[in-house]
């Protein structure tokens, strides 16, 4: 087990698994994406409260389940990255954060665009909403303060420290539903009773949020694959990964 | 067809939350591609910059 973890950790092995990984995870993604959006935007009938407005769903919360997971996964790297100092977690630690960032966007941006026909509103400083757009903020962060710190190795341990405090927010972000009085309705499916959305509905839903973690592995392999190119480019497996041609 | 584009009048709505995701994981698919073909072409460069010196 340490021994995999060990060799999954070293830069030219993830490059190489990231390498072959790419096209087989965009083909499942573009599979996930066309069978959820029919199922979500053809097969499932309207609401009968909210007619064919609902159908922001199949993109508002798989993109919100996504900004959590994306912190989550942060501040686990962060606590790799403070205790064991390996390389690859600063690595996904930093290339994490403009993905959650995205997400973040995408569930505040459709929220908002779901909340003028359904509240009346474009937004409300409401518990879900405002800890929704901190955690926009604290990705943010992250990404400031990595790009102020000019030695890397420093700056990954500064963001790991902030990934591990902001991660409070999590929780906060989950039960403000529950702990305030909100606008927006409570949990349908993350919670302890069954689920109470119809299948015709939860079945895409469920179908958009795997798309969606098949997507944020993708692009994160992509983006790890030149972040280690560039804090390894004078180190041997870089050098040889170039070199093959004239040697 | 054009009863499904309508989406029982919330078309504005429903596709520019669409649209933006699109736009949204789209950025997020090809820049990260674009740095690591930059990055590849710089260290290729720069490779052969070196074996030329190595071989004068």
């Amino acid at each position: 087990m340490f021994l995999w973890f060990y060799k999954f950790g070293s830069p030219p092995h993830f490059y190489r698994i990231a390498s072959k990984w790419i096209p087989r995870l965009t083909v499942l993604f573009l599979v996930l994406v066309v069978t959820g959006l029919y199922g979500g935007l053809v097969l499932a009938p309207p609401d009968y409260q909210q007619g064919d407005s609902y159908r922001i769903i199949f993109i508002h919360v798989p993109a919100a389940w996504m900004s959590l997971f994306i912190y989550v996964a942060m501040a686990f790297c962060g606590i790799v990255v403070i205790v064991w100092r390996m390389k690859l977690a600063e690595v996904v630690l930093i290339c994490s954060a403009p993905i959650g960032a995205s997400f973040t966007f995408l569930a505040l941006a459709t929220g908002s665009i779901w909340g003028k026909p359904m509240w009346g509103t474009w937004w409300v400083w409401d518990a879900r909403l405002t800890s929704e757009l901190i955690l926009l903020f604290l990705y943010l962060g992250v990404i400031g303060l990595h790009n102020a710190i000019e030695d890397k190795r420093v700056a990954a341990r500064a963001v790991a420290i902030l990934a591990i405090v902001g991660v409070v927010n999590v929780p906060i972000i989950h039960y403000s539903v529950e702990w305030w009085n909100s606008l927006h309705q409570g949990a349908t499916i993350m919670k302890f009773d069954r689920p109470s959305i119809h299948w015709s509905m939860l079945i895409p839903l469920l179908l958009m949020a795997l798309a969606f973690q098949v997507y944020y592995v993708l692009t994160l392999f992509q983006s790890c694959r030149g972040e280690l190119l560039k804090r390894e480019r004078n180190s041997k497996w870089v050098t040889e990964l170039n070199g093959g041609d004239d040697v | 067809m054009s009863e499904f584009f309508a989406m029982g009048g919330y078309a504005a709505f429903v596709w520019s939350s669409y649209g933006l995701a699109v736009i949204v994981l789209w950025l997020n698919w090809y820049l990260p591609r674009r740095t690591h073909q930059q990055v590849l072409s710089q260290l290729k460069r720069r490779h052969s910059k070196q074996s030329n010196l190595d071989r004068n």
